[in-house]
C-alpha cells in the first residue's frame, strides 16, 4: 500500500517543465504569456490556478489542451510527453485531458440537439466505455441521458437546443461533455465566471461531487480566490506570465505567502 | 410557416420564386411545348410578324423565335447550373483547407487567390476562352478560372472566424479528427452564407455566359443560346428591334429573378440582419 503510494507521487498525473510561450503582436513588442512555468497535478488532485486576466492562465490551459504548441518547455501526462504531438497520439492523450471553459454559450454548437453535444467526445472514441456508462453505452440516447442525469439536467433535455436552455444548464451540459471520456485531468478554465453569483455555488459543488465520484482530477483556473481556495488542494498564483507563489490552500492566509498573493486574499476579506 | 404569410412578408421573393419555377418549367418541358423546330432555316419565312403558328414571330433565317427563346432556357440555365456547382465544388474545399490548416498551406493558396483576383476578371475570362477557342465547354472553364477565388474566400473568412470559437475548441479537445470538426461544425455554418452567394452570383454567371456569347466567344450558331441570339438580331435592330427585344427580355427575367431570391435568401438565413 504504501509503495503504491509513493510511485503514484514519483510520477505525477501531470508534469510541466519550464514551459514558455510568447506571442508575437502585430505591432511592438512580443508578448510574453508564459515564462518558465514549472508544476505538477497529482492523482486525485484539485490543484487551483489564480490569477488576474492577462496573467497566463487561459495560454496555459491552451497549451495543456494541445490547441497550441509552446515555445519550449515539456508536458507530460503519466510521464508521456504531450509536445508536438500530432494524429493518432494526440488523439490517444486528449482521451486524458479535458475541459470545461468559461463560456457555456459559446461552447456549444447552436446547431446541434444537447444530446449530439453531450455525446461528441464518446462519438470519436468508440473504444472508450467509462465504468459509470458500462450499462447503457450501447445506446446513444440512454448513454446521453444517463451523463445528463449525473450533472442534474433531466432526460427531457436531450432534444433541446442551446438557446433554450439557460447559463447554468448549459454549463452542466459542458461538464457532462468533459467527464463523458473520464479523463484523468479535467481542466476547468473559469467555468463559473460567466454564470449569476447564485449558480457559482452550485456549480463548485457539482464539480466537487463529481470528482469525488469518478475520482477525477482537476486543473481549476479562476481570478476568484474565493472559489479557488474552497475548490483547492493546492494553489499556484500567476501574475505576468509567471509562477509566484505556490502552496497548499489551507495556508493561504500564512504570512510567507508572496505579496502578490497577499493583495489577491485581502481583496475579498 | 405557411406560404401565405411567407409571400406577405416578402412579396417580392415570392415574385423570384414564381419566376424562376416558371422558367425551370420551361427549360424541363420545353422541347415538347415548343410550336416550332428551333434549328429549322426557313428563308421564305424570314422576319414574319407575331402569328399562331410562330407566337413571337420569326428571326433573320426564319427561325421560330419562340420555339429558340424556350430552347436557349434550357442551355442557359443549365449552364450556370454547372459553373455554380463547379465553382462551389472548387472554392469550398480550398476555402476550408485553407482557413483550418492554416500556416503555410493558407498563405500558398490565398497568395494564389489574391494574385488571380488582382488581374481585371473579364480580361481573364476572354484570354482564357479566347486562348482555348470559343465554344461553351471553354466559355464555363474561363467563368470558373475566375469565380471560383471568392468562394474560397468567404469560406475562409468564416472557417478562421469560428475555428477559435470554444464549441469549436471544444471539438478539437474531444477528439475529432481534422474532418470530423469540418463536417459536424465548420460546413453547416458555411453552407447558408455560400447559398447567398451562390444565389446572387447566378445572375452574373447568366450576364456572363450571355455576354460572352454575344461577342462570340461562347455558344456558337446556330445554338439557340440567349446572348448569340442578341448577337444574330444586331444588324435588324433598326428594323425587326424584337430581334434583340426577347432575348434581352429574357435575360432580364432571369436576372432578376434571380437576385429577388438571393435578397430573400439573404434575409433569411443571414442571423446577423434579423
Amino acid at each position: 500500500m504504501k509503495d503504491t503510494k509513493e510511485s503514484m507521487e514519483s510520477s505525477p498525473l501531470l508534469t510541466v517543465n519550464r514551459l514558455s510561450k510568447t506571442y508575437s503582436t502585430a505591432k511592438g513588442a512580443p508578448v510574453q504569456a508564459l515564462q518558465d512555468v514549472s508544476f505538477h497535478i497529482r492523482k486525485g488532485e484539485c490543484l487551483g490556478l489564480v490569477g488576474e486576466s492577462g496573467s497566463g492562465k487561459s495560454t496555459l490551459s491552451r497549451l495543456l489542451l494541445s490547441l497550441e504548441r509552446p515555445d519550449s518547455g515539456e508536458m507530460y501526462v503519466h510521464g508521456v510527453p504531450l509536445n508536438g504531438l500530432t494524429g493518432k497520439a494526440l488523439r490517444e492523450t486528449r482521451k486524458q485531458v479535458q475541459v470545461v471553459f468559461q463560456d457555456p454559450h459559446a461552447a456549444l454548437n447552436q446547431r446541434l440537439p444537447i444530446w449530439r453535444s453531450v455525446l461528441e467526445p464518446l462519438d470519436n472514441y468508440p473504444d472508450v466505455t467509462p465504468p459509470f456508462l458500462a450499462d447503457v453505452r450501447p445506446n446513444r440516447r440512454e448513454t446521453a441521458a444517463k451523463l445528463l442525469e449525473m450533472v442534474g439536467l433531466l432526460p427531457e433535455h436531450l432534444d433541446r437546443y442551446p438557446h433554450e436552455l439557460s447559463g447554468g444548464q448549459k454549463q452542466r451540459v459542458a461538464i457532462a461533455r468533459g467527464i463523458s471520456l473520464r479523463p484523468d485531468l479535467l481542466i476547468c478554465d473559469e467555468p463559473t465566471s460567466c454564470l449569476d453569483v447564485s449558480l457559482q455555488a452550485q456549480m463548485l459543488r457539482l464539480l466537487k461531487r463529481l470528482q469525488r465520484q469518478l475520482g477525477l482530477s482537476y486543473l481549476f483556473i479562476s481570478h476568484d480566490i474565493v472559489s479557488i481556495r474552497m475548490m483547492s488542494d493546492r494553489i499556484l498564483v500567476m501574475q505576468e506570465g509567471r509562477i509566484v507563489d505556490q502552496f497548499p490552500s489551507d495556508q493561504i492566509l500564512s504570512e510567507e505567502r508572496h505579496l502578490y498573493t497577499k493583495q489577491l486574499t485581502a481583496a475579498v476579506r | 410557416m405557411n406560404t401565405w404569410h411567407s409571400i406577405r412578408q416578402s412579396p417580392m421573393t415570392a415574385l423570384g420564386i414564381a419566376l424562376l419555377t416558371l422558367l425551370v418549367f420551361l427549360t424541363l418541358f420545353g422541347p415538347w411545348i415548343v410550336p416550332n423546330d428551333p434549328l429549322t432555316v426557313q428563308m421564305s419565312e424570314r422576319l414574319q410578324p407575331p402569328s399562331w403558328q410562330y407566337p413571337f414571330g420569326t428571326d433573320h433565317l426564319g427561325r421560330c423565335l419562340f420555339s429558340r427563346l424556350v430552347e436557349g432556357a434550357q442551355i442557359t440555365l443549365g449552364l450556370a447550373a454547372v459553373v455554380i456547382v463547379t465553382v462551389a465544388v472548387i472554392g469550398i474545399p480550398v476555402g476550408l483547407l485553407s482557413g483550418y490548416v492554416g500556416g503555410r498551406l493558407d498563405t500558398i493558396l490565398m497568395r494564389i487567390v489574391d494574385g488571380a483576383g488582382a488581374l481585371p476578371e473579364f480580361v481573364v475570362a476572354i484570354s482564357v476562352a479566347g486562348f482555348l477557342g470559343p465554344n461553351l465547354t471553354n466559355l464555363l472553364l474561363s467563368i470558373v478560372a475566375i469565380k471560383w477565388m471568392g468562394y474560397a474566400r468567404v469560406v475562409r473568412s468564416i472557417v478562421l472566424s469560428e475555428r477559435e470559437k470554444e464549441y469549436v475548441l471544444a471539438a478539437r479537445v474531444a477528439g475529432g479528427s481534422a474532418w470530423t470538426v469540418m463536417r459536424r461544425h465548420l460546413i453547416p455554418q458555411i453552407l447558408s452564407p455560400v447559398f447567398v452567394l451562390a444565389a446572387l452570383d447566378i445572375g452574373k454567371i447568366i450576364m456572363l455566359i450571355a455576354m460572352f456569347s454575344f461577342l462570340g466567344l461562347g455558344a456558337q450558331p446556330p445554338t439557340p443560346e440567349w446572348g448569340a441570339m442578341l448577337n444574330d438580331g444586331r444588324p435588324y435592330f433598326q428594323t425587326v428591334p424584337e430581334l434583340m427585344i426577347y432575348p434581352g427580355m429574357a435575360i432580364l427575367l432571369v436576372v432578376i429573378s434571380c437576385n429577388l431570391i438571393a435578397d430573400g435568401l439573404r434575409d433569411r438565413l443571414d442571423v446577423r440582419s434579423r
